[in-house]
């Protein structure tokens, strides 16, 4: 087998020298009723050619030839070809977390940039080395407050990611969490003074997203200070966080969290993705997840370690921060890559391509036909169209042309049946908008006769 | 190497007691073990203590330690210095690296705690298996 | 030897400062095409209450910068190609580079998780298959691949445990777990709403039947264990433990960190447990990227079935698969979306290449190589626990700590020998542990330098304790300080403050 280094005769030397006649005698601590006797029920070998094959075939029953307009937490940008060439370097990817920094310094500086980037993208003092998505680093943010306010009642805006939301409620359930969710406003915003009615001296934490999940940028000075009036945490997520460099970041805030998939890591159907954490530093003992910090060695010169460990599971075992034992420093690289590249001047134009874009989708869509934006609130690059009829005929109409339109919102809101969350990037041509305003137009002129017409057919999908 | 004029527990705190106070800390012994200390957790002014209970921990890079009340009372101060220099545990464990103040309720509570002699007894005893 | 490696010599690659410090107004390391739509004030659309100035700090440096910057700090990280890692109970062994190029085919990587399920096929048939897999491989009867790491691979099961439990006459209180475990067990059975009792391992460092009789009370919901436990001995008594928790009504979980000692040789599920994670990062070859991401699937028995996250992966009566949400005893959601497909794909890219006879041939390797290992330093090393290892193997420090050398210090001397340190002090049942797993893919010329450098440093303790003690000698950078950087942490650059710069 092409991955295994030794030969029979090395197997049969090194078999020796621990005194057994034959492999199963490796195993005979383990009871022979124990044993298996058939081989596993598995497909391959393969050889690599063969793999390649078989993954080629599963890539294309994809979208790939779709112009695609989702977002909702994860976002399609351009990656330059530089983040895989470097993500490709070995001595990042096959290392393991870097426990002994004097062999580990790549890894540990690049993640003391990231914090630096993080810090200074989401205005806050410190942020941690990444978490495992932005769904979980809500979570971590949420139980975090809750070890700081000693409060067990936490008050989400109706208008964070849903699973997001569900994440979070999966985790609280089990600790006596109560949840107060606030609805939102017809300016697309989170309700003041339903938020105002919900807090009192029980709440732990007060969770708002930024551009929440509509597109639409939330009020953070003016939350914070009703959440600060209560003694209870902002936590705002940000689930698009190129939207931080042309929107003030959310200073006001106790902790900054969400998802830096945006930056340099591709939507790989869900994972995996760049959770990200950042706050003040006088909450960085109660931070979870691993933190590079700058110290210098025994002559003197710079150097990077893992920091504040005692805070970690595998010291505080039962009474850690958090159980989670990981960062997702490749992602975390990828982001530091993609950052630097881009820069402060490059991420800045990319950010405004993605709002010059969305405006124009948003106006083309709404001159097309009767398509109204229910939200008066500004936006980023995510925008919610009423359609004018029903929203899942449109999409599958657009995919008959092609074009995956957005997401229902029905879905996830009952109350926005026939509402489309469209995100447009900067991949996203003048051309494929103008093609989806044209659609919208004749789906509202020929009222959405649609429903039998040919459909692309699904591609047959017996497995091997 | 212990002072005479403090008392021991087991886990390794002193108490050095004046009248109805008593100041806290952790033995030269416990820091020696621990390593470089690096931060260290205290109650708040006006907390009340349990005879025995967790009054806060003290944390090295790799490890951390609960601190253990040797008496009950009411902390009346902390060491103000802990904060900014948490090395001072390693480098006066009797002294300048003391904890916290406490009212003691029940001095009759440190009858049962150990001299000098009896502390240093107990290391060697430790240290044989 | 030591001669041989004084002769590293320092090179260009030693000097490279953060890449802040090579910033300068003007350059840029991308550049966008020209917007094809009418240009937009972004300052007019947010206003003053919403528009930020400036990306204050924010590097300004070309591509080729970026380029040699971060490979030069590549140069300072070791990896699994530089050499033996043998970390043990992490399971480091080669990440195979066809599962890197199949993961970024577009069609994968390009994805979106919201693509309607009639055009995502490829994706959720990738899904479906690598459960299909790991069902065989454990023999467990369901899997789900949302847990995004071996530790949220055990908070899931715990939470199934408790959903199963308070539909079955009430959830309990305690999780009992063996002082051999590893730290994410306790912290996983507070996170799920459980108390951690500990139980005492016997003399053998397996679980003390007679104290699990004891433990095991009404109030416990289960026991948590890991199987060959961290000091790599296999539980002989796994199936009367397994069935002694259920006879009291407890569930049995169990962390499989170490499946790469049983693939193809036992199945768990044989074991009587009910639940258990894999970490596709160890066993299944996805890289460690230096600290993430893995991926951590649960596999559970039909009983615990209706209680796996939403949502889950279904084929369809007519061909092809769909995602189902309608699953009322779910747990819920414990992380967007479905997971890190991404590690889905190179495990089950992994589990192709080898197939089933290929993966029982890993398994009498990696175990075969930790035995080599164990043999050949059970002179010089003591071995605390006598019972045969399976895919790794625990000494302690018991003899060289006498000329006060530790096992971190016989750590830092393996790098000056060019290999990766094994695990220090680990498990904690073990004073000064050292956990050695040497992995499949170690060759036996790597085993023998390995066992040569160990022995070679065993005797420096005898003759030169002081040069251990002071290891690494040869690594970019001598012992850091880690005392100063926990008292008072530098987390991040700042542009006003002096900073100490790179030095040769």
């Amino acid at each position: 087998m092409r991955y295994l280094p030794n030969s029979p005769e090395d197997r049969a030397r090194m078999l020796e020298a621990t005194g057994r006649e034959s492999p199963e005698m490796l195993f005979e601590q383990i009871p022979q009723d124990l044993r298996i006797r058939e081989p596993l029920q598995l497909p391959g070998p393969l050889s690599e050619s063969e793999i390649v094959d078989f993954f080629r075939q599963a890539a294309s029953a994809s979208s790939r030839d779709y112009v695609s307009l989702l977002g909702a937490g994860a976002y399609q940008h351009y990656r330059p070809v530089t983040i895989d060439a470097l993500l490709s370097r070995s001595e990042f990817f096959t290392a393991y977390t870097p426990y002994q920094p004097e062999i580990s310094q790549g890894t540990l500086q690049a993640l003391f940039e990231f914090q630096t980037l993080i810090a200074q993208l989401t205005g806050m003092e410190v942020a941690n080395s990444s978490l495992y998505d932005g769904s979980t680093a809500v979570n971590e943010a949420v139980l975090m407050a809750m070890r700081i306010t000693r409060r067990d009642c936490v008050v989400m805006a109706r208008t964070l990611h849903p699973e997001y939301r569900q994440v979070v409620e999966t985790y609280g359930r089990n600790l006596g969490t109560e949840f107060v969710e606030v609805p939102y406003e017809p300016s697309g915003q989170t309700d003041f003074s339903r938020l105002e009615a919900a807090l009192d001296d029980r709440v732990a934490a007060v969770v708002v997203q930024s551009p929440n999940f509509f597109g639409t940028v939330e009020r953070i000075p003016e939350i914070a200070a009703l959440a600060h009036r209560h003694g209870a945490l902002l936590v705002v997520a940000v689930t698009e966080p190129l939207s931080l460099a042309l929107v003030k970041p959310p200073a006001e805030a106790d902790i900054v969290c969400g998802e830096a998939q945006s930056f340099g890591v591709p939507v790989a159907f869900g994972g995996p993705y760049c959770g990200f954490l950042a706050t003040k530093e006088k909450f960085v003992r109660q931070m979870p997840g691993r933190l590079a910090g700058q110290t210098s060695d025994t002559a003197g010169r710079r150097g990077f370690v893992l920091t504040l460990v005692t805070r970690e599971q595998f010291i505080r075992r039962e009474k850690a921060t958090s159980n989670i034992c990981t960062s997702q420093s490749l992602c975390a690289l990828a982001a530091t890559f993609y950052l630097c590249l881009l820069g402060k001047n490059g991420l800045r134009q990319l950010a405004e391509q993605n709002l010059a874009k969305a405006r124009y989708c948003a106006r083309q869509i709404t001159s097309a036909c009767p398509a109204s934006l229910p939200f008066s609130a500004p936006y980023f690059n995510e925008f919610v169209v009423r359609v004018p009829g029903r929203a899942a005929v449109l999409l599958r109409v657009l995919q008959n042309d092609g074009i995956i339109g957005g997401l229902d919102l029905g879905r996830f809101y009952p109350e926005l049946q026939n509402h489309l969350l469209i995100c447009v990037t900067e991949i996203i041509t003048k051309d494929a908008i103008d093609r989806m305003a044209s659609v919208y137009r004749d789906f509202h002129s020929i009222a959405a006769p649609a429903e039998h017409s040919g459909e692309r057919r699904a591609p047959s999908l017996q497995s091997a | 190497m212990y002072p005479e004029e403090l008392l021991y527990t087991k886990d390794h705190e002193w108490i050095r007691v004046d009248g109805t106070t008593g100041a806290i800390g952790i033995t030269d012994h416990a820091q020696k073990e621990l390593g470089d200390i690096v931060f260290v957790e205290l109650p708040q002014i006006g907390a009340h203590l349990t005879v025995k209970e967790s009054l806060g921990t003290v944390e090295s890079v790799k490890a951390v330690a609960d601190i253990y009340s040797p008496v009950t009372g009411e902390v009346t101060a902390i060491n103000p210095k802990l904060q900014n220099s948490p090395e001072l545990l390693n480098s006066d464990p009797h002294g300048e690296g003391w904890l916290i103040q406490v009212a003691l309720r029940d001095r009759s509570e440190t009858e049962s705690l150990m001299s000098a002699e009896e502390y240093e007894a107990y290391l060697k005893k430790g240290s044989a298996h | 030897m030591k001669d041989r490696i004084t002769e590293a010599r320092p090179h260009i690659t030693r000097n490279e400062g953060l890449i802040f410090e090579r910033s300068s107004p003007g350059k840029t390391g991308a550049e966008l095409p020209p917007l094809d739509v009418p240009e937009i004030s972004p300052e007019e659309i947010f206003g003053g209450e919403y528009f930020r100035q400036d990306l204050e700090g924010f590097p300004e440096v070309s591509e080729f910068e970026v380029i040699q910057h971060y490979t030069r700090l590549s140069t300072w990280n070791y990896g699994i190609d530089t050499g033996l890692y043998p970390l043990g109970s992490c399971t480091m062994k080669y990440n195979p580079r066809v599962n890197e190029f199949v993961a970024r085919l577009e069609g994968l990587a390009t994805e979106h998780p919201y693509t309607p399920e009639t055009l995502a096929q490829g994706c959720l048939r990738i899904l479906a298959e690598t459960a299909r897999c790991l069902i065989a491989i454990t023999g467990m009867d369901a899997v789900s691949l949302q847990p995004a790491a071996g530790a949220q691979g055990e908070l899931t099961g715990l939470l199934m445990i408790r959903a199963y439990l308070n539909d079955h006459g009430g959830a309990r209180k305690y999780i009992l777990i063996p002082d051999s475990a590893h730290g994410t067990n306790p912290a996983s059975v507070t996170i799920a709403g459980y108390e951690v009792r500990n139980l005492k391992s016997n003399s053998r460092g397996c679980i003390d039947l007679a104290a699990l009789e004891e433990e095991m009370t009404p109030e416990v919901a289960g026991l948590m264990l890991t199987n060959p436990n961290t000091l790599g001995i296999f539980e002989e008594q796994i199936r009367e433990i397994s069935s002694l928790v259920h006879a009291r009504g407890g569930l049995v979980y169990m962390d499989g960190a170490n499946m790469n000692a049983l693939i193809g040789v036992a199945k768990p599920a044989d074991f009587g447990i009910d639940v258990m994670h894999l970490n596709l990062h160890k066993t299944f070859s996805t890289p460690h990227g230096g600290g993430g991401p893995g991926s951590g699937p649960v596999a559970v028995r039909k009983s615990l079935e209706p209680y796996l996250p939403l949502p889950t992966v279904e084929p369809l009566a007519a061909g092809g698969y769909r995602l189902n949400y309608d699953r009322p005893k779910s747990i819920g959601r414990v992380r967007a979306f479905f997971g890190n497909f991404g590690m889905a794909v190179r495990a089950l890219a992994y589990i192709l290449a080898y197939g089933a006879a290929g993966l029982r041939q890993v398994t009498e390797d990696a175990v075969l190589n930790a035995n080599y290992v164990r043999q050949k330093l059970k002179e010089a090393y003591d071995l605390p626990y006598d019972a045969p290892a399976m895919h790794e193997c625990v000494f302690s420090d018991r003899r060289q700590a006498s000329h006060s050398v530790r096992t971190g210090d016989i750590a830092k001397r393996l790098i000056d020998y060019g290999f990766h340190p094994y695990t220090v002090s680990f498990p904690l049942i073990v004073a000064g542990a050292m956990m050695i797993e040497p992995t499949e893919t170690a060759s036996k010329a790597e085993l023998d330098a390995f066992i040569e450098a160990m022995l070679a440093i065993a005797e420096e303790v005898r003759t030169d304790p002081e040069v251990v003690r002071t290891a690494p000698h040869t690594a970019r950078l001598t012992r850091l300080d880690e005392a100063t950087a926990a008292r008072r942490p530098v987390l991040r650059w700042r542009p006003a403050t002096p900073q100490l710069r790179t030095q040769l």
